[in-house]
């Protein structure tokens, strides 16, 4: 695979020359101000002409270091070279032979070191093509216009997969053991198709209705889903195997469980994982309480502990739902946030305030068991830890209390036991995620295993990479080419 | 989509309703509950089953209109869907022979006791119950209750039916004639208040005493953190670590607390929801 190498057409020396003195397009996006107390979508996309311009920026490099960034291996320079030429759909073929959801990875993959980080361009002038937004038009093109481009599926092979889990690892194996001509189900515990795209992420940098057409188009093709079917209480896995007829299963069941910090006073009321409060804003549509039911509390004062997308997410959205500010406690410094560039850049045009080298030791309530301030304690950083970033150390009497009335939680999750708990068969690493081979085979015949169940809270990109993956070993299995 | 097939109100604001749900059916045991949402714009309500039939592949689902949520379950009729129905979920409750155990329900906390009363009694448990509620026309289920239990002793506080009082009068009488200590184990399922009450009753006999509590929930299956109790000191997830704890060890004060988070909300909810109504 790591060998990739661009064969297309090669630009003469002067070309390259001039496109290197080119800047990069800038993405329209809503007025800071604006958009800071809404939830619209904050990107508003290429148009046509910028489009093209952009893709004319690539540097068609023979050794394409944006592929070797790719967890998926797209054919950029291929795709990027079509745009320059207005070939929109043509483009969008070689993304899709790759990765099935461009709409949503362009918007929501961290490209800066992925694709764009090692690109050329980024070398040269740090303005590296907008792989990422190019992706995103292509793909919002095809959908806004509805002629999809045509997906064959094979003939009927008369074996049936279930996924397990209708994240994007889920939706990626779904789609692709369909094309292969088994018959496929999803079964996923949320009455919502989409994993954390629908619960996590929110509207305003993935709007709903993007996941939705893809799923829709799913079901199309005939894959059918499931909803509120939870999977080690409805049905275990030998069930799904031996009463409802699968053939195979893959588990993508996502890290879903909350962590909290453990200090004093965490379960006062205002105080919320991550995962309470977006799935409360996102799924439930708490943002338009009461026109949907499911109410959300509003804090004057939001701080969210994290540096990640996850708590990046938070706080703008405690920002959009009124807050007068919002604050990022992270224990170490701007340079280690592991969120998205282009997140963390949004967030600081939006207002949101950064508290770095900074994390809370104790929570504050009042008589009646709310959240009214943290106790703080300032951080320096030490030696680099087991991930080779420096260890944050507590500085010794720098305590200090920031008020607050709301805390989101967003440190991190780890695997939900439901499912592994109760299948036995299936190997655990000493964490509670479940252990799969490169192909996504787990100790378990006939289960495959990937995404952030496998890995860790990782990225969309590479739960589906492992979905893409594990697809294509169970369709040799089914097939009988390969033996367990 | 599950489809109800009965719907019948038990007594003034607490209402029984019977739901296909076949799968959940075939799977459920005593204790467990499911997570239901009344339409696509409604709230993840968490209910505790009352009862279920494989035979019919049907559950039944008892709850008390309190908001516009419940408010909405109970304007269902037969015939109608249920836009979401997941479960069965939580633990199952311990069913074991612990010799004699004492069963107390109250109000609305009648109808999840009595399928582990029955389980209990199966499996050959003296099963006495202590049945309450404020008075008279709002009890309900007593013949279902009483078909499980070897002595069924109801109470009303305003005196209005059985005996006159509190739950924990009785409770506190049969524990103390247990000479022989047979009553092994005490199920309590209600109000919070009368939970708590329990335990602190039951506490100086050293006699276990489960609970079922019943926070805040919004998926039911471990991934928000919305039902955190504190147990034993530690923070537990009702969903999935319970939903029945060892009362004696509960944090009350926090439970009532989180119980409350929303009261505004709720309050401008229904609101809403009346004047939709009236136009
Ligand atoms: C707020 C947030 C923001 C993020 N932002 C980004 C980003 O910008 N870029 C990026 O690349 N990544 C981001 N991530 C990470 C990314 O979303 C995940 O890595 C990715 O979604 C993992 O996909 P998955 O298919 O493994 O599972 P998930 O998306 O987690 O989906 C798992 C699904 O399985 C269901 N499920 C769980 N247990 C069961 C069961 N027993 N039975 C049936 N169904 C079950 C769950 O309900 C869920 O729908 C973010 C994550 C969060 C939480
Ligand atoms: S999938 Fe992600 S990493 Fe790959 S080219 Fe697209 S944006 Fe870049
Ligand atoms: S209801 Fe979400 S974790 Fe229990």
């Amino acid at each position: 695979m790591g060998g990739y190498k661009y064969e297309g057409r090669r630009l003469p020396v002067q070309d390259k020359k001039a496109r290197m003195k080119t800047h990069r397009n800038k993405m329209t996006e809503q007025d800071p101000l604006a958009r800071a107390r809404n939830f619209d979508e904050v990107n508003l996309g290429y148009d046509a002409e910028t489009a093209i311009s952009e893709a004319e920026r690539c540097l068609l490099c023979p050794s394409s270091p944006c592929v070797k960034g790719c967890p998926v291996k797209i054919r950029v320079p291929e795709f990027l070279d079509k745009i320059s030429e207005g070939k929109f759909m043509e483009a969008l073929e070689i993304i899709k032979a790759d990765n099935a959801l461009p709409a949503i990875t362009g918007r929501v993959c961290p490209q800066e070191v992925q694709c764009e980080g090692p690109c050329t361009q980024n070398k040269v002038s740090k303005e590296p093509v907008g792989i990422g937004y190019l992706e995103r038009y292509v793909a919002d093109l095809e959908r806004n216009s509805m002629d999809r481009c045509c997906v064959n599926c094979s003939p009927p092979t008369g074996k049936k997969v279930a996924v397990v889990g209708s994240g994007p690892g889920g939706l990626t194996v779904a789609a692709d053991m369909m094309r292969l001509g088994h018959e496929v189900h999803i079964y996923e515990a949320f009455h919502k198709a989409g994993g954390v795209l629908v619960y996590g992420i929110p509207e305003f940098r993935l709007p709903k209705a993007i996941v939705d057409y893809e799923i829709k188009c799913m079901e199309d093709l005939g894959v059918k889903i499931h909803t509120n079917h939870i999977i080690g209480k409805i049905y275990s896995l030998d069930e799904l195997m031996a009463e409802e007829g699968f053939d195979a299963i893959y588990v993508g069941i996502g890290a879903g469980a909350p962590r909290f910090m453990g200090i004093e006073g965490e379960n006062l009321l205002g105080i919320f994982s991550a995962n309470e409060y977006l799935t409360r804003s996102n799924l439930m549509k708490a943002y338009d309480f009461p026109n949907y039911d499911t109410p959300i509390a509003q804090g004057k004062k939001v701080c969210v502990m994290g540096g990640g997308n996850v708590a990046m997410d938070s706080v703008r959205t405690g920002l959009r739902l009124g807050a007068e500010e919002a604050h990022i406690i992270y224990r170490r410094s701007h340079e280690e946030l592991p969120a998205r560039t282009e997140e963390i850049h949004h967030a600081e045009e939006e207002g949101v305030m950064f508290d770095f080298l900074t994390t809370p030791i104790r929570f504050i309530g009042d008589d009646e068991g709310k959240l009214v301030a943290m106790e703080c304690i300032r951080m320096e950083l030490g030696e680099p830890d087991d991930s080779g970033r420096r260890r944050p150390v507590p500085l010794e009497g720098s305590n200090f209390i920031l008020e607050a009335d709301l805390a989101v939680i967003a440190i991190g999750a780890g695997p939900n036991p439901i499912l592994t708990s109760s299948e036995p068969e299936i190997e655990l690493n000493r964490w509670g995620y479940i252990v799969a081979d490169d192909d996504g085979k787990t100790s378990k015949k006939g289960v495959w295993a990937g995404g952030d169940i496998v890995t860790g809270s990782a990225t969309v990109i590479l739960a589906m990479g492992a979905g893409r993956k594990s697809a294509a070993s169970m369709h040799r299995y089914l097939t009988g080419e390969e033996e367990w | 989509m599950n489809k109800v097939l009965m719907k019948k109100k038990l007594v003034s604001n607490i209402f029984e309703m019977e739901v296909e749900a076949k799968g959940i059916a075939n799977k459920a045991k005593a204790g467990q509950f499911v997570v239901i949402m009344v339409s696509e714009k409604g709230e993840r309500i968490p209910l505790t089953l009352a009862d279920w039939s494989v035979e019919k592949g049907t559950i039944t689902l008892v709850f008390m209109v309190v908001g516009t949520s419940s408010l909405r379950l109970s304007q269902l009729e037969e015939g109608d869907d249920l836009f979401a129905v997941l479960g069965p979920l939580g633990h199952a409750s311990d069913i074991e022979d612990y010799g004699a155990v004492i069963m107390v329900a109250g109000g609305v906390g009648t109808a999840p006791i009595y399928p582990i009363a029955k389980s209990l009694k199966e499996r050959g448990n003296k099963v006495i119950s202590i049945h309450g509620a404020r008075s008279k026309d709002l009890l309900f289920w007593q013949d279902k209750l009483a078909s499980v239990s070897n002595e069924h002793i109801i109470t009303t506080d305003d005196g209005s039916f059985g005996r006159k009082g509190l739950v924990t009068e009785p409770l506190k009488e049969l524990l103390e004639a247990d000479h022989d200590k047979i009553i092994s184990r005490v199920y309590s399922i209600g109000p919070g208040i009368m939970m708590k009450f329990c335990a602190l009753t039951t506490k100086p006999f050293g006699v276990k005493t489960i609970v079922s509590l019943n926070p805040i929930m919004i998926d039911g299956t471990g991934m928000c953190g919305a039902c955190r109790v504190c147990v034993h000191g530690k923070t537990k997830f009702t969903c999935i670590d319970g939903p029945e704890f060892d009362g004696h060890e509960v944090d009350w004060n926090l439970l009532t607390t989180r119980q409350r988070a929303y009261l505004n909300e709720e309050k401008c909810s229904y609101d809403k929801f009346h004047m939709e109504c009236e136009d």
